[in-house]
């Protein structure tokens, strides 16, 4: 990991910005935007967590090439066991 | 023990294991372990999403209707709560960077107050899910929101699947919160007795990276618990 050290203020406006994000998917969902409720709700979530994941685990000044494979890796793994089971599921006939 | 020898002393601090060549080659040893142990997490809790994924698919009205059930301001809360504790968790990382003892051990004391209050919540939300009768199991029943929402059609069993996943989901999420705090307390005490320094807070990073992922998962289960479907019925 990095020896780089962010000033308070910088983890201070991540955190803004991740609680104006809560607010923000919370009151969107009280609005009627057809099946795009859900995209806007899981984009605002992946905002959120690469928020976290770049800046508060600090993945973005890390000079360790292995890390950023190990979570590009878990995310592809995530991305097979959800994308090939749904390409069964939601390819079956049901009667 | 080899790195007790005055020998090994002499050459490094005695933070420095004895097979690594240097702090930084330890420290970068510790990370990808830790990245690697939550790369195991995300599959872990990715069996979950995956069955969630499907039933949701199979039964989008029972699973919009049990989170219409869902109290959405203590869910709100909760997600704020939690992300207080990742900015208390990075400070308490920095202060460490810095050498700040005091300061670190009242961060760590924070986010240890911040998971309590997650959990306290929690609590009261299953037990809101108690008194309902909305737990799985013989008492389950549901009749309340098939008269509360009569445009849904609500299928008992398929309900009780909703309420099964939410149970899990948030039951392994909160015992994740549960060894967090227990991890924290440790760090605390450490932090307190003086052994964290700028040369060496491996441990307060790798508690924080954990700490930090505990956070991810609830930004996901809050959108897919919580916010199914809130828009207005017709």
């Amino acid at each position: 990991m990095s020896e780089h050290i962010m000033s308070s203020k910088f983890y201070y406006t991540i955190w803004i910005a991740l609680l104006c994000l809560t607010v923000i998917t919370a009151a969107v969902s009280f609005v009627d935007l057809g099946p795009l409720n859900t995209v806007v709700a899981l984009v605002i979530a992946t905002i959120k967590a690469l928020l976290v994941v770049l800046f508060f685990m600090h993945v973005k000044y890390t000079s360790e090439k292995l890390t950023k494979i190990v979570i590009v890796s878990a995310i592809f793994w995530l991305f097979l066991l959800l994308a090939l089971s749904m390409a069964d599921y939601a390819t079956r006939l049901l009667s | 023990m080899l790195s007790d020898s005055p020998i090994a002393v002499e050459q490094h601090g005695p933070e420095l294991l004895h097979h690594f060549v240097d702090a930084e080659q330890q420290r970068d040893a510790a990370s990808l372990g830790m990245w690697l142990f939550l790369a195991t997490e995300v599959m872990f809790f990715g069996g979950m999403f995956c069955a969630y994924l499907i039933y949701r698919y199979w039964y989008y009205n029972e699973f919009a209707a049990g989170s219409r059930s869902l109290d959405i301001w203590l869910g709100t809360i909760n997600t704020a709560v939690l992300i207080c504790s990742s900015l208390t968790v990075a400070l308490g990382v920095r202060a460490a960077q810095m050498g700040k003892r005091k300061l670190l051990v009242i961060l760590l004391l924070l986010t240890i107050v911040f998971g309590f209050a997650f959990l306290g919540i929690k609590g009261i939300e299953w037990y809101d899910k108690y008194k309902e009768h909305h737990i799985p199991g013989n008492s389950f029943n549901v009749d309340d929101l098939i008269k509360d929402y009569p445009q849904i059609h609500i299928d008992p069993r398929h309900e009780q699947i909703y309420f099964s996943l939410y149970f899990a989901m948030t039951g392994l999420h909160a015992l994740h919160m549960i060894i967090g705090v227990g991890i924290f307390m440790f760090l605390t005490y450490y932090a307190w007795k003086g052994r964290y320094t700028p040369k060496y807070y491996t441990p307060v990073e790798m508690g924080g990276l954990y700490w930090h992922f505990v956070d991810i998962v609830w930004i996901y289960l809050f959108p897919l618990l919580y916010l199914i479907d809130r828009k207005p019925l017709r």
